[in-house]
């Protein structure tokens, strides 16, 4: 490498020159690393960050996927989304209800089970496991929420309730917006003992039994003192991962109601920010539109997300 | 009293105050709950071995007394109609859940293990777009990566299948989590006795992380077996199973019973590969012993 003439008066320009090959001599240590990093990361560049980047702009424009090059329009899609959009305005409240009720909740429950489940004996740990994330794993079983859901007398929750002589006549359930948003939230409610709940499952075994019995040793009395002093300080990264994913699940949360409810639902009952996206993404080939939905979505998970790191942060550190 | 009994048990357990009592409640709470929970998939199982004439009765019933494969053998008659044989199918849902899964392991274990323990330029910026990219998870992005990946050529081959699943935010980020309690002596002990990074990861690092790569393992899986990838792949003998079920279910015979079947045989895969790997991190937490 030929090196450039050095000026003995310029020290800012070699300073920077020092640190630029101080720089490369670490990259060039670091060649393993990089390697080891290459593939992973040469796959996520290519499906996940680059198509990421091309959403952002196209959130600026108006842009069908027929006709090429995209029209700017600048910031003219946020603009309608807030001012001329009732119905994102109501997808607003709708996924506020829906992130308030099911991301504290299956995040409290998730550790609750998963602690719970870990005083439990080896094969009672697999069995609970395999019980409380089985939802998770049953993709194809919304059929059967609508079959006890149905607004027929043939619906189980109906039957049951006439049965019981609590209502004359069936209710609908899945049409009625008095209760869509309530059958929606009980169902994902359901299956939210997902990748969080599993984590968490993990981060108990992942603390080990040494310090348990050195626990003992030092006076800690009972199973709590031990969760408090013991076990949750173990698990902080496992705390972090499961908050990160519930999030995305609380927020993102579209799949349950469209294929419950129906799309889309009665009045907008059910009708999250991520259904709107879905709306205008897949349905009206209005790419524009959706990705400023989407990007809007994004900003507001960020925030979420570092509120909670810093509520988190408190009791992991 | 009470007290010689606790200590007796404290003996036997080493771990702090364990009283049968409270063992039984949470027992029987887990219990109560867990009931609740595999309702539905109980129901799901039912109505798939359900007569015809057994479903519309009413009140309906949480059993039947007459089981019948009925449902599994329409399922199975249909997708042998179309002109790709059935096996095809499976072939191809296997190639593409193994290879996303043993793919994703290896990738995501290495990255995540130099993210997590090694200090390169770059590292941080990494880490944090890894943290970004689990937050933007999104519709539009599947409508970019499709252009993306009609730009490589890539549209209708398996390659469109597999490897934008194998690149997982959420298993990196998994395995960096749990990586990074890793006592950062052990990794230096290890290069002091001359072992490079690649080996000192394989032989020391992940050994001890069987229970987050397991969990990641069962993510990739019940992931890729999910996989339809219906606007990729529009060739009939690439197609995956969970792709030609739902079709079969939805479109051909539209019958509940054939839909809870179709709902049943895309379940027990990812159980069978749930209970696999569970039973492999108990075995381990037991023999591990390489902690600080």
């Amino acid at each position: 490498m030929p090196q450039p003439a050095k000026q003995p008066d310029a020290i800012g320009i070699k300073t920077k020159t020092e640190a630029r090959r101080q720089l490369l001599r670490r990259i060039r240590q670091n060649r393993e690393a990089y390697l080891m990093l290459l593939p992973f990361m040469l796959l996520f560049t290519v499906f996940t960050i680059v198509p990421v980047i091309m959403s952002l702009p196209v959130g600026l424009t108006d842009f069908d996927m027929a006709s090429f090059p995209p029209k700017w329009v600048g910031l003219s899609n946020f603009y309608n989304l807030f001012l001329n959009d009732s119905v994102f305005i109501k997808s607003i409240r709708v996924t506020l209800v829906f992130a308030l009720f099911t991301g504290p909740l299956s995040y409290f429950l998730s550790f609750l089970l998963a602690w719970l489940i870990n005083e439990t004996s080896k094969t009672f740990k697999v069995i609970f496991t395999l019980i409380f994330y089985a939802p998770s794993m049953a993709s194809g079983v919304y059929a059967v929420w609508q079959l006890i859901f149905s607004g027929d007398t043939y619906g189980i929750a109906n039957s049951l309730l006439i049965d019981l002589g609590i209502t004359p006549s069936p209710i609908q359930w899945l049409t009625d917006s008095r209760y869509i948003l309530t059958v929606v939230i009980i169902v994902q409610l359901w299956v939210s003992m997902g990748a969080g709940f599993l984590a968490m499952r993990a981060g108990f075994q992942n603390i080990d039994p040494a310090l348990y019995e050195a626990g003992a040793v030092e006076g800690i009395k009972n199973r709590w003192q031990e969760l408090i002093y013991i076990t949750i300080p173990g698990m902080g990264p496992s705390l972090m991962f499961a908050a990160v994913m519930q999030i995305v699940a609380a927020f993102t949360a579209d799949i349950v109601a469209r294929s419950l409810v129906g799309f889309p639902s009665t009045d907008y009952a059910a009708h999250t920010i991520m259904t709107h996206a879905y709306d205008y993404g897949w349905v009206r080939f209005e790419m524009g539109y959706a990705s400023a939905i989407c990007t809007i979505l994004f900003v507001a998970m960020y925030a979420a997300n570092k509120l909670i790191s810093r509520l988190l942060g408190k009791y992991t550190e | 009293m009470s007290e010689s009994k606790t200590h007796r048990l404290k003996a036997s357990s080493r771990r702090a105050g364990r009283k049968h009592l409270g063992t039984v409640m949470i027992f029987l709470f887990l219990l109560v709950l867990g009931v609740f929970m595999v309702l539905p998939i109980w129901l799901m199982f039912v109505n798939s071995v359900k007569p015809v004439n057994e479903m519309f009765v009413f009140p309906p019933k949480w059993y039947t007394l007459n089981p019948t494969l009925d449902n599994f053998k329409d399922t199975y008659r249909v997708l042998g109609q179309m002109w790709v044989p059935f096996s095809r199918y499976v072939f191809n849902s296997v190639l593409v859940t193994l290879s996303v899964t043993v793919l994703q392991c290896i990738f995501a274990s290495m990255a995540a293990f130099v993210l997590a323990k090694v200090n390169f330029p770059g590292n941080k910026i990494i880490n944090a777009i890894i943290v970004l990219a689990l937050l933007y998870n999104s519709n539009v992005i599947y409508l970019m990566q499709y252009m993306v990946m009609a730009r490589l050529r890539m549209i209708n081959t398996m390659s469109a299948l597999i490897f934008p699943a194998v690149s997982s935010a959420m298993g990196l980020y998994l395995m960096r989590q749990s990586m990074a309690s890793v006592p950062d002596a052990m990794i230096e002990a290890a290069k002091v006795d001359g072992a490079n990074l690649f080996t000192i990861c394989w032989r020391i690092v992940i050994p001890n992380q069987k229970p987050a790569l397991m969990t990641m393992a069962i993510f990739a899986f019940q992931g890729a077996w999910n996989i339809t990838g219906g606007s990729v792949i529009y060739d009939e003998s690439l197609k995956t199973l969970p792709t030609v079920i739902m079709q079969a279910a939805s479109a051909g015979i539209s019958r509940q019973g054939v839909t809870m079947a179709a709902a049943v045989i895309l379940f027990v895969p990812p159980v069978l590969f749930f209970i696999l790997a569970q039973s492999q991190v108990m075995e381990t937490m037991a023999h591990s012993g390489l902690k600080e």
